[in-house]
This record gives structure tokens, C-alpha cells and sequence, in this order.
């Protein structure tokens, strides 16, 4: 691949250059799997997630049952495939939200010097309380729903996003070609999107991958304590919390949402270095 | 002192740009303050182009940016065709914005990396009013053959180009806005030797060809003679003398001018030259020294030079000194 590339310019294929690296594309395949299943889970599955049957109930693996059957005989495979679809949702759809929050507060903070003293403020008083509490206060305080666990998750990860947007934001904005669109008269929205937020595309990419990751375990945490979504809809927290109370007799089903969780959040772990390598020109080596 | 009416026989009488009493403060630490620029006064002929020359930190970039007022000047008068651009509000300057136009010194932080030449002209065109379509792409290949590159260039991003032709899409989208006056700001400065040549000599034929109104600043007398129809040398935020280029560079009247111009290298091995150096670092604008500016490095300097701060007087032929000494020496 091209190598001539200077830390200020990037080649336009990110993707082709994530794949050149091992771990990375290693992560990326992970993800692409996983995805799949669960947007597939109605043809993969070979039950309905919801078909009870007390008569196979706490079943180890067979061929019958992949990984086994839950307390009230559901087949385990089916429902994390189910889990799945949650999980990854409410995972995504925190990343959009604290994006939106993040980007908008960072942008202000590091773009207009009036207001980067209150907002900066008011986000390091975000980031002094620790994730999962605040993430229980919030719940607690909105209601135990899907929705609400996202809004609460998606404030408590914005202040990291709006930290890294603030940082290059900051820099961005003394730039010879912020300059010049303001000589051309440009109105200050269109260089805010066109001219800033368009390249600190790389550091909110970066942290998404990993606001993804820890927003898989802090649901997944949020519905084993029980704060989170609803036992009745399947996903790898709720499954867990479920399965540890038959944890000596049948540990398979708090075993295999286990290791959903823990191969996911370390793909998307992977796929974040792998883009921070690529995208932090301070940390390039094999050019 | 810009009352004198001198008969200048080169252009029409008013000036395009007539700055006055320009004065830039920024606050510093402990409630000190940073004395940018200091009452600067020139003025600037429609079609002719004036050198902005001084070391770095004497406030030459400052001075071009409050003009534009790309930073908000603290004082001081922009009289652009009658009418001070600084005090203007927000909303009637950006529709003078396209009037003045700047050409930044680094070609690659000038340019927003993600953004391919066609929408970096393109916003230029956009700012100046609607093209769509063929229209458009016309006038995008237009300005870029203006500037000697090819109207196949506009779908490339800016890292395939060298520092030259991107500094050559920089000034296509100072162009593309129709101005009528331009700041350079050392626009070859950051350029290759090999290169600068070809770049100034661009910028001196678009002026020839468009009739541009330029004001090039730079930190090298060389570059600016040959380009320039008058020259202004600055030290720590003030003006030392100023006038017509071959004036000054003929017979430079102001010390601090015969050091820059002593710097210079000169094309010719046997000529010897008498070198003034200059001796110390420019002080702090934070606490710039009493009375003359330049008399801490000056090698001329006397007693009186600490108490008055000198005015920039004219000496004839629109030539103008700041220095008590101007006329005690023999040269």
C-alpha cells in the first residue's frame, strides 16, 4: 500500500488499510459474524426465542439444543442469537446519541472561547462520577426501559466524546483554512460541519468503537443488577442474570451470553486500537 | 501624516486602501499586554503593490489580519474605496469580505485536507453567489487554469499536490471571489527555492493581467523589490520608514532598513559589502522599549532616542522615515 502518506493527510481507503492490519481485520471479521447472526435471527434460529417447554428445561449442550436450554427449557443459541439483536442495538444506538451530545458540547466548548469555560466545566462534572453509578442513578430515576437505559448510558459516555472533539476542535479552528472561509464570509455553521467537524471525523470514530464496547457491558452490567431492561426481553445482561442462579447446575446459560459479551467488546477493542493506530499520526510506526 | 499631497504620477490620486493609526493589542498574562501592532499608517494605490517587510514578531501578519479583520483590530481606521472596513458590523463585513481576500503562507494547513479542490473553489464560488452544473465546472477550470494547473486537478484532494501547486489553489481560491484587493502572506516563504520563483511569478502576472491590488508581506527585502511598488518595513508592531521601493532600496534612510538590507544576499562574490549586523533578538512586545522601538539594536542609537517616539515623517518623494537621526548623518 501506499506508504507516502504524511501523519497531516490520510488515504482516503480506511477500510483496505484496517485490514492490512492482523488484529484488526481479525476484530473486524469478529464484528461482521456477529452482526450477521443477529440481523439473521430469525433464519438461523431453530426455535422461537419465546417457545417454552418444561419438559427439556436446564438441558446441557447436545445436538438437539447447540448450547443447551434455559430454567423454563428455551434454547439458549436462539435467544442469544435474539440477545443479540438488543444488545448490539442498544450498544449502536448509545454511540449515536452520546455522539450527537458529545459532538455538540465539544464543538461549542472548543469553537466559541465565551462558552468553552462553562461547558468544560459542566463536562468534567459529568466525568466525576463513576459510569456505572451514574448510569443506575439515571435509570433509576427515568424508569427501567430499553430507551431510557441508551439516554442514560448515551450521557454518561458524551463527556468523553465531547472531550476529544473539544481537543481537536481547539486546534482545528486556528487553521489557515478556517481562516480562509471566514475571509470568503462563510457562514459559521457551515465552517463548524464542512471545516471542523469533518476532520475530527478520526478521534470520534476511534472513541465510538470504544463507547460501543463499553456500552455493550455497562447494559449488559445495568440489566444483571437488574436496573437495566426488562428480564422478559432476551439480551446477554438479562440472560445472565437468569442463568446465575442455576450457575452450579446448568452454568452453560450464563456461560455462552458470557462469552458473547466478552468476544464482542474485545473485537470491537481490537478494531479501536487498530483504528487509533491508523488515525493518531503520533503513533505511526511502519511508515 | 497622510497629509502629504504628494504628486505621485503613477496612478489615480485616492488610494484603494488607506489604513490609519492601526493599532493591535492582545491581553497577556498578569493583565500585560502584548503590543502587536502600533499605530501603523499606510496607504495603498489602486493596481500597485505594497511590501509588508519586518522580522518575525514585528506585527507584519498581525497588521494584514486586523485589515481583514480576520482578528478584531483594537484602534485605528481601514478606509477601503472611503468606507473603514472597522466599523462595520459582522453582518455589513461579510458582505465585504469578498472584496479582500488573503493568500496564507503554509500551502498545507491552508487547505482542508478532506475537502477535493472542486468544493475548495466551489465554496469560494458559493460565497460570491449561485453556479450550478456546467457553469460551475467552467468557472473552477477557468480559475484553474488561471494558475497553471489543469481542469482535471479539480477532483483530486489536496495531499496529491506539492507545496507549489497547492499554494497555486490557494491563490484560485482567493481569485475565484473576483477581489479586489489581496493579502499575500508570505506565500512563498514555505516553498522550495526552485519553486518560489515560479509562484512569485505568477502572482506578479495575474496582478499585471487582473489589475490586482496587492499587499505582500514578507520577511525578505529581496522577494518584496521585485515585486513591489512601494515598501513598508516594520519592527516590534511600528513602521521605520516607508516609500516607493526604488527609494528605499536605493537609499534606505532608516537603520534598521540598512541592516535588512545588508542581510540580503547579493548575486555578485566581488562585491564587498559593509555588513551592519544586527546585534541581540527583537525585545518583547509585552515591554517594548521606551521612545524609539529599534534603539536597543540600533548602531546609531543616541540618549534622545530613548525619550520621544518617533514620528514617521515624510522626506520627500513620498519617502518617510521614523528615525530622529534620518537627517544627521552623512550618508
Amino acid at each position: 500500500m501506499a506508504a507516502i502518506a504524511t501523519p497531516l493527510q490520510q488515504e482516503p481507503n480506511l477500510l483496505s488499510r484496517l485490514l492490512g492490519r492482523p488484529t484488526a481485520a481479525v476484530g473486524l471479521a469478529l464484528l461482521v459474524v456477529i452482526a450477521l447472526a443477529a440481523i439473521l435471527a430469525p433464519i438461523i434460529a431453530p426455535y422461537a426465542p419465546t417457545k417454552l417447554s418444561i419438559a427439556s428445561r436446564l438441558h446441557p449442550p447436545s445436538l438437539e439444543h447447540l448450547f443447551g436450554t434455559d430454567d423454563l427449557g428455551r434454547d439458549v443459541f436462539t435467544r442469544m442469537l435474539y440477545a443479540a439483536r438488543t444488545s448490539l442495538s442498544v450498544g449502536f444506538a448509545v454511540v449515536v446519541f452520546s455522539s450527537v451530545i458529545g459532538i455538540v458540547l465539544g464543538l461549542t466548548a472548543g469553537f466559541f472561547r465565551k462558552l468553552d469555560t462553562p461547558v468544560s466545566r459542566l463536562v468534567d462534572a459529568m466525568m466525576a462520577f463513576p459510569d456505572i453509578l451514574l448510569a443506575i442513578a439515571l435509570v433509576a430515576a427515568l424508569g427501567a426501559t430499553a430507551v431510557n437505559v441508551v439516554v442514560a448510558l448515551g450521557i454518561v459516555y458524551a463527556p468523553r466524546l465531547a472531550r476529544v472533539v473539544r481537543a481537536s476542535t481547539l486546534v482545528i479552528r486556528e487553521l489557515p483554512y478556517v481562516e480562509a472561509a471566514r475571509a470568503l464570509g462563510v457562514p459559521t455553521p457551515v465552517i463548524l460541519v464542512r471545516h471542523v467537524l469533518r476532520n475530527v471525523t478520526s478521534p470520534i470514530l476511534v472513541q465510538g468503537t470504544f463507547i460501543f464496547a463499553n456500552a455493550i457491558l455497562a447494559e449488559a452490567g445495568l440489566s444483571f443488577l437488574g436496573v437495566g431492561i426488562s428480564p422478559d426481553i432476551p439480551t446477554w445482561g438479562t440472560m445472565i442474570a437468569v442463568g446465575r442462579q442455576y450457575m452450579d447446575q446448568a452454568g452453560w446459560i450464563m456461560m455462552f451470553p458470557g462469552a458473547a459479551i466478552v468476544i464482542t467488546v474485545l473485537a470491537l477493542q481490537l478494531v479501536g486500537d487498530g483504528l487509533r493506530d491508523l488515525l493518531d499520526p503520533r503513533l505511526v510506526k511502519d511508515i | 501624516m497622510i497629509a502629504d499631497a504628494e504628486t505621485n504620477d503613477t496612478t489615480q490620486a485616492a488610494p484603494l486602501l488607506s489604513v490609519q493609526a492601526l493599532t493591535k493589542r492582545f491581553p497577556a498574562r498578569d493583565g500585560r499586554v502584548v503590543h502587536a501592532v502600533e499605530d501603523v499608517s499606510f496607504e495603498v494605490k489602486r493596481g500597485s503593490t505594497v511590501g509588508l517587510v519586518g522580522e518575525s514578531g514585528s506585527g507584519k501578519t498581525t497588521a494584514g489580519r486586523a485589515i481583514l479583520r480576520l482578528i478584531e483590530p483594537t484602534s485605528g481606521k481601514a478606509l477601503f474605496n472611503g468606507v473603514d472596513l472597522f466599523s462595520l458590523s459582522a453582518r455589513e463585513m461579510r458582505a465585504y469580505r469578498q472584496k479582500l481576500q488573503i493568500v496564507f503562507q503554509d500551502p498545507f494547513s491552508s487547505l482542508n485536507p478532506r475537502l477535493r479542490v472542486s468544493a475548495i473553489l466551489g465554496e469560494a464560488l458559493d460565497a460570491r453567489g449561485y453556479l450550478r452544473g456546467k457553469a460551475r465546472q467552467d468557472r473552477i477550470a477557468e480559475l484553474l487554469a488561471l494558475v497553471g494547473l489543469s481542469p482535471d486537478h479539480a477532483s483530486r484532494y489536496p495531499h496529491e499536490f506539492s507545496g507549489g501547486q497547492r499554494q497555486r489553489i490557494g491563490i484560485a481560491r482567493a481569485l475565484a471571489v473576483e477581489p479586489e484587493f489581496i493579502v499575500a502572506d508570505e506565500p512563498v516563504s514555505a516553498l522550495d527555492v526552485s519553486v518560489q520563483a515560479q509562484v512569485l511569478n505568477l502572482i506578479g502576472d495575474l496582478q499585471k493581467r487582473l489589475g490586482l491590488t496587492l499587499l505582500f508581506i514578507a520577511h525578505d527585502l529581496s522577494v518584496v523589490e521585485y515585486l513591489c511598488d512601494e515598501v513598508v518595513v516594520m519592527y516590534l508592531g511600528r513602521v521605520m520608514e516607508r516609500g516607493p521601493s526604488r527609494l528605499v532600496y536605493a537609499a534606505p534612510r532608516h537603520p534598521y532598513t540598512r541592516a535588512l538590507l545588508a542581510t540580503a544576499p547579493v548575486p555578485d562574490p566581488t562585491r564587498v559589502r559593509v555588513r551592519v549586523p544586527l546585534l541581540g533578538d527583537i525585545p518583547s512586545p509585552i515591554d517594548p522599549p521606551s521612545g524609539c522601538v529599534f534603539r536597543t539594536r540600533c548602531p546609531e542609537a543616541i540618549e534622545a532616542c530613548a525619550a520621544v517616539i518617533p514620528p514617521v515623517s515624510p522626506i520627500g518623494g513620498g519617502h518617510h522615515v521614523a528615525c530622529i537621526r534620518h537627517d544627521q548623518r552623512n550618508d
